[in-house]
This record gives C-alpha cells, sequence and structure tokens, in this order.
C-alpha cells in the first residue's frame, strides 16, 4: 500500500473519517486549532460545538448509548481536558464507549508549567479505560485507530488520545485501521461451556429463579437483548434489571417485574431476596441493588454472566461464573439448555410467580393526586401516558427523585432508549445527553426528565440546542428543592435540611425566551395535559417549568444499610428510625 | 442449604480458584506482571493499587526484554484471598498489562531480595560484624577503615535477620530492591521473551 504523508491535524480527520466517525463534539481553543483547522476544510465530519467540555462528552454519551457506536469529543488542552474529567468517569462507570482527543501544548513545553499545560494523561488514567500521549506524529494515526478498537472491545468505556501542537503540525505516515495494532487487547468473549452448562442444569431444577439483568446487555448489542427476551420467555422466569438496563427486556413483556434496588419495584425486590437461582446477565452487584450485601439473596444459587474478569466476586460471591461477551453467552446457554430438552420446574415456577402476584398487589407505586397541586409522580405518569405511544421515543434524565420516578413510571420497551447516569449518578447529565441523542436521531422524540437543581448544571448547553435547532423537550419538575437531598436529611439529619433548597432560582420560560427557545410553565394538575401536548407540538427546543409539590419523598426505599425484605413503602410508613446507624455512613 | 444441585462456593471449572469465602485471613502474595515497557505503565499499576486501597508491600521494575519492549514487575502484597483475587483480576484488565502471574499460587518459586548495609564502627565491633558477614554469606563490595558496605542476597526474611544482627553493630544505612521471584522448573507458560 502507498505510504500517504499528512500532518497530524490531517491525519486526525483521516483516521476518523476511516472509522466511520459522522459527529464530533467539542470545542476549540489554543492546542487544537490546527486539528479545528482540518475540521473547518471538509464536509465528512460534523462538529457540534458545545457550550462546556463537560456538556461535550455527555452529548458524546448520548450519542453513544442511543446508537451503539462511539461517541466522540474534541477538546484543547489544560481547562479543555480538565472539565472533560466528570464526563470521562461518568462514562467509566456506566461503560459508554467515548473517544476523547484533547490538544497538549508542544512537545517541547511540557513540563514547563506551559499557558494551559496540564497533566492530561496523568489527571485522566484512573478515569478512563485507556489514555495515550502521542509524541510522534508517524504513531499518530494508528494510537487513534487503537483507542477505537479498546473503546468498543471487552467492557466498552472512554479512552483518551493527547495530541501535543507539534505533532498536529508535523508531517509523517498515515497508518490505517486495518494496519493498526490493536491484537494485543482482546478480551474473553465466549464463556466457559461447562459453568453454561450447569446453569442449564440449575436453570431446570429452579423453584424460585429471577433474571437480574443490567447495562451488559444493551452494550452487548440488539442480539443480547433478542436472546435475552427469547431465553426469559422460554423459560418463563421473572425478570428485573437495574437502572442501566431498562429496556432490554420490554417493560411491556409479560414476565417484566419493574427495576430492582434502592427505590425499585417491592416485587422486584422481595423476589431477588427469596429466590433460589438469581440469574445476573450483565449487572455488576452494584451497591443501589444489594443493599446490606451480608443479607443479600441469602438462600439463592448466583450465576453471573459479565465480560470484565474483575466484576466477578467483587461485591457478591457466586457459585457460577461465566466470563463472557452477554450475546456469546446467552446464544450458548440457549443452545445448552434446548439441546438438554428446554426443560424447568414449570408446576414450582406457576407457584413462585402466584407469590410475585401477592407482592404486586401491595401496589408500591400508588399515589394520590388530589388538588391543584402537581404530585411529580402524576406529572411523570401523564408524560408517559402522552408519549409512550410515539414510534421513535428517547428519554434522558438529569440525577435524583425525578430520574427515579422516570425510571419507575415510564416503560422501555427497547434497548437504547433510555439515558441516564447511574454509576457516576452526575447532576447535569441530561440535557446535554438529550442533545446528543437528537444529533444522532434528529427526526425522535428526546425528552429529558429533569430536576431544576441537575438542570441548571449544564444549562448553558441551551446556546448548543438553539444553535443546532435540537427539538429536545426539557421536562423540567420543579420542586425548588435538591429533592433526593432533602428526602435524606428528612430520614437521617433530624430534617435539618441543610442548603437543600433552590433559592433564587432563574424564570425558566424568560431563560429559555432569552435563548430564543419555547419556555411554558405548568402549575395546575388541570393544565397538566395541556402543557405536555404544548410541548410535544413545538418544533424545537422547549423548557417545560413543572411546578410540583415541594416535599413529596421518593417511595419504595430501602433505606441504607438494609436487606431487600425491609423496604419502606410510600408515605404512609415509618421513615422515623428508617436508617440506622451503620447505614448512615453509607451513601 | 440450596436446593438446587450446586454446592455453595463450588465452581473448580471457574476461570478462579474460588476457595472458601468465608476463609478471610490475610495472606501475602507475590505477583509478576508481564507489560508494555511504555510510558505510564508503572503509574497505571501503583495507581490501580492506590485508587482501590489495596496494599504494596514491596515493588520492583525493570525491563526485561528490549527488543520486545517488555518489563516485568513483580508486586508483593497482602490481602484476604477475595481481594488477591480482586487485585489480580484489575490488573489483567490494564490494557499493557500481558499476564499477571500468582507465583505464590501457581506452583513453587523462588524470591530473591539483594540489600547493602553500611557499616560504621571499629575494633571488635567491626571484626564481629565481618564474622557475621560470612556467615550470611554477604559480599564486602567496599571498605574503609572504619565502614563496609556489605551486599546481601537472599530471600526477604534472611535481609530483615541480617539487618537485626547489623543494628547494634553499627548499622548506619540501609538499601533494599524489594523482592523479585521467579516460578521453579519447567513450567506450562509461554516464554516472556520474544
Amino acid at each position: 500500500m502507498e505510504q500517504e504523508q499528512m500532518t497530524g491535524a490531517s491525519m486526525v480527520v483521516r483516521a476518523l473519517q476511516d472509522q466511520g466517525v459522522d459527529v464530533v463534539f467539542g470545542y476549540p481553543g489554543g492546542a487544537v486549532l490546527p486539528i479545528y483547522d482540518e475540521v473547518f476544510q471538509q464536509n465528512r465530519i460534523r462538529h457540534v460545538l458545545v457550550r462546556h467540555e463537560q456538556g461535550a462528552v455527555h452529548a458524546a454519551e448520548g450519542y453513544a448509548r442511543s446508537t451503539g457506536r462511539p461517541g466522540v469529543v474534541l477538546v484543547t488542552s489544560g481547562p479543555g481536558a480538565t472539565n472533560a474529567v466528570t464526563g470521562l468517569t461518568d462514562a467509566l462507570m456506566d461503560s459508554v464507549p467515548i473517544v476523547l482527543l484533547s490538544g497538549q501544548v508542544p512537545t517541547f513545553m511540557i513540563g514547563n508549567d506551559a499557558f494551559q499545560e496540564a497533566d492530561t494523561v496523568g489527571i485522566t488514567r484512573p478515569c478512563t479505560k485507556h489514555n495515550w500521549l502521542v509524541k510522534e506524529t508517524d504513531r499518530l494515526a494508528g494510537t487513534i485507530h487503537e483507542a477505537f478498537h479498546v473503546a468498543m472491545n471487552g467492557r466498552p468505556g472512554p479512552v483518551l488520545v493527547d495530541i501535543p501542537k507539534d505533532v498536529q503540525f508535523a508531517s509523517g505516515t498515515y497508518t490505517g485501521p486495518d494496519a493498526a495494532q490493536t491484537g494485543h487487547y482482546a478480551p474473553k468473549i465466549t464463556g466457559d461451556i461447562e459453568v453454561i452448562t450447569s446453569l442449564a442444569e440449575a436453570i431446570e431444577t429452579a423453584k424460585r429463579p429471577i433474571f437480574y439483568t443490567g447495562g451488559g446487555v444493551i452494550n452487548s448489542g440488539d442480539r443480547a437483548c433478542e436472546l435475552l427476551r427469547r431465553l426469559v420467555d422460554n423459560t418463563g422466569f421473572p425478570v428485573t434489571s437495574t437502572l442501566m438496563g431498562l429496556g432490554a427486556y420490554p417493560a411491556s413483556g409479560k414476565n417484566w417485574l419493574g427495576m430492582l434496588g434502592m427505590h425499585g419495584l417491592y416485587e422486584a425486590n422481595l423476589a431477588m431476596h427469596d429466590c433460589d437461582l438469581m440469574i445476573n446477565v450483565g449487572a455488576r452487584f452494584d451497591d443501589r441493588i444489594t443493599g446490606r450485601v451480608q443479607d443479600f439473596s441469602p438462600g439463592s444459587v448466583k450465576a453471573h454472566i459479565d465480560i470484565d474478569p474483575s466484576s466477578i466476586n467483587k461485591v457478591i460471591h457466586v457459585e457460577l461464573p461465566i466470563i463472557g461477551d452477554v450475546a456469546h453467552v446467552l446464544e450458548d446457554l440457549l443452545k445448552v439448555w434446548k439441546s438438554r430438552g428446554a426443560k424447568s420446574d414449570a408446576p414450582a415456577v406457576q407457584e413462585w410467580w402466584a407469590q410475585i402476584n401477592e407482592w404486586r398487589k401491595v401496589d408500591c407505586l400508588k399515589f394520590n393526586q388530589t388538588g391543584r397541586t402537581i404530585r411529580p409522580q402524576h406529572a411523570i405518569q401523564r408524560l408517559e401516558a402522552l408519549t409512550k405511544d410515539h414510534p421513535d421515543r428517547y428519554i434522558c434524565t438529569e440525577v435524583g427523585q425525578h430520574q427515579m420516578w422516570a425510571a419507575q413510571y415510564m416503560g422501555m420497551n427497547d434497548p437504547k432508549r433510555w439515558m441516564t447516569s447511574g454509576g457516576l449518578g452526575t447532576m447535569g447529565y441530561g440535557f446535554p445527553s438529550s442533545i446528543g441523542v437528537q444529533i444522532a436521531h434528529p427526526d425522535a422524540l428526546v425528552i429529558n426528565v429533569a430536576g431544576e437543581a441537575s438542570w441548571l448544571m449544564n444549562m448553558q448547553e441551551m446556546g448548543t440546542a438553539v444553535q443546532y435547532r435540537l427539538p429536545v423537550k426539557q421536562f423540567i419538575l420543579n420542586n425548588e428543592r435538591l429533592g433526593m437531598v432533602r428526602q435524606w436529611q428528612e430520614l437521617l439529619h433530624g430534617e435539618r435540611y441543610s442548603h437543600s433548597w433552590s433559592e433564587a432560582l432563574p424564570d425558566f420560560v424568560k431563560l429559555a425566551e432569552a435563548f430564543g427557545a419555547k419556555g411554558i410553565q405548568i402549575d395546575d394538575a388541570a393544565d397538566l395535559d395541556d402543557g405536555i401536548k404544548e410541548m410535544l407540538a413545538h418544533d424545537g427546543p422547549v423548557v417545560v417549568d413543572c411546578v410540583v409539590e415541594k416535599h413529596e419523598n421518593c417511595f419504595p426505599m430501602i433505606p441504607s444499610g438494609e436487606p431487600h425484605n425491609k423496604m419502606l413503602l410510600g408515605e404512609d410508613a415509618d421513615t422515623g428510625n428508617a436508617i440506622k446507624e451503620g447505614g448512615a455512613v453509607l451513601v | 442449604m440450596s436446593p438446587l444441585n450446586i454446592k455453595k462456593g463450588s465452581s473448580s471449572h471457574s476461570a478462579y480458584d474460588l476457595r472458601d469465602y468465608h476463609e478471610q485471613g490475610t495472606e501475602r502474595h507475590t505477583l509478576a506482571l508481564i507489560v508494555d515497557n511504555e510510558a505510564g505503565v508503572l503509574a497505571r499499576v501503583i495507581g490501580l493499587f492506590s485508587g482501590r486501597g489495596y496494599n504494596i508491600e514491596s515493588l520492583t521494575v525493570a525491563e526485561i526484554d528490549h527488543t520486545g519492549h517488555r518489563s516485568r514487575i513483580t508486586v508483593v502484597t497482602t490481602g484476604t484471598p477475595s481481594v488477591i483475587e480482586q487485585i489480580k483480576a484489575q490488573l489483567g484488565r490494564v490494557v499493557p498489562v500481558h499476564d499477571v502471574h500468582d507465583l505464590t499460587t501457581e506452583g513453587v518459586a523462588v524470591e530473591r531480595e539483594l540489600a547493602l548495609f553500611r557499616v560504621v564502627g571499629k575494633g571488635d565491633i567491626r571484626v564481629e560484624a565481618l564474622r557475621l558477614a560470612d556467615i550470611f554469606r554477604a559480599q564486602v563490595v567496599d571498605s574503609t577503615l572504619d565502614s563496609f558496605v556489605f551486599e546481601v542476597t537472599g530471600t526477604s526474611r534472611k535481609i530483615d535477620a541480617f539487618a537485626d544482627l547489623m543494628r547494634p553493630l553499627g548499622l548506619e544505612e540501609l538499601a533494599r530492591t524489594g523482592v523479585v521471584a521467579l516460578a521453579r522448573g519447567k513450567i506450562d507458560v509461554e516464554s516472556t521473551l520474544s
């Protein structure tokens, strides 16, 4: 093959094109000017100018999670890179493939405390899956291709390539994607067939089985979701999911129990506690899921399918660890189970369902909407009712009570439709994320369910939404409080509401209008449906200020430090001593 | 007792050595990592230990294969069996780490450490230091009229013992390399050299 010579800056653009990248989210600055100059002189890659680098990473996360393709970010050195750190950490915790290219001061100035110099690879080492500082132009293209390989293979995650300015100016030889050295990073994707067979045996005899699924199913791809659905339907076993895994199994499916965990459904958590076979598919026994580890599902045999070996036995000891890609493992599991006759203990599973249906009668999500004050659950329920039949709907959220209510009351029927910050819990994630989703799906209905405090954390992205005419719907539940913080202070800190209210809030309608967008305020339950319809009808960015009850708590809830069978239900619950001393130190 | 036909804690065919989960005494393990000799690789390994709260008792690193750009990092760490498994799994997913060998569980290994001791003194204690050095097969690598520098190679325990003996005999300074270790005999792993 002909050895193509070009500058580092044009290599960056060429490498992105060869990787099939169509959109880059970024913000220019001194150390990336040569790359921006190349971006200017081509039309294949679209650059979306954000208003803050954190917004760029979250937008790229929204793009990545709604498409299954890596999100690409371009930022400058120093503050450009440090502003991206929260986004990278968020992507690492939630296994989102992000390729971030950062400019760096020229190699001969590194270490001199140069203007806008930061030790970017040092700072981002613990918050990326891997990162590189490229010191020679000849190695630049190969490194970028390797970066895409690492971001997308195994457990996906963010990677960073730091590119000094002199490397961007200098000329070198371009390496194509096929010639790049990527072979040594090859995580195991097929599971151990012996353990898979043991799991098939366990499925045959289980009396109280449950599938506990997570974001790994969605990351594995559409095939994994298809296989999960087949396996659940064929076995007739109940299925619950983490926050990250919503949509892998449809919320409308007959075996769906709803989300589990701290604010998960009563029936899902009790089924987890009392099951005799737990099949964890692509989840990681996060502390929001397990509650008190010592009392976590004490009577069950546990299987754990995960592509990341370090997730196995990290928190919960499992009897059947299967390291591999979810789609590959489920394919083998179905094959083995079917070849053995596709058996299950149907009468016992029937009885198990009868028990689950008893728990369901508790109706843990019930609430009373009376009077004119809008209860936040009611607002979400109406939003769901008015949008669930939309053929192409995506939901993003910020972090807090509204996020949990959205997870409880909105049904995801397909994967890649639900974008939320799970592991890191990043307030300010939702708005930029919705921008990334809308860029990837221009004609779709993209709604960000938000709280006013979270939303304000990245509200500068209004500029981006308006500039690119993105019809993102910002549905803000405004309780003038940091609702989840307030709830914990009520439960744990003697109702001393230290700094958990939002003073000096803007007029959200005027704020939207100041940016050239549409603003709607809804403060009466009678106007709720009309307000939502008005939001949906507007072809452009909309901010809805939905004024809701200020003191609502999010239930059901497993108080921290307690096991699954000690849930608090609704407002009648005795919350006085819900969290004991040991639980108080937990977050 | 589980109603299923699987004994808890039994998974002989798993990728892990799943010893009894409840056995939570602290163990000392010597790990050998084969890594790409590239900028920042040591920082990645050390950062993993500090970031996740694991212990490092000793750590040595040097390039072992110049053409293949491979280095060998020997880490001595302590932790409960489940923590040790976690450390190995976490190390295994660091991109430039090629292999993680637990020399403590993968058969028998030889461990050696090198130490230098500067011992200052005159008269009887100087003679006594030299006599003990001979017993420990220490080399005298430098000498003045009132000092020696001894070189001792051996297990960490031997070096501890020699240091204890030298302390009352005028030990002024000591430097240790940390443990390096190799599995004994012909083992079933690919050569780490290219």
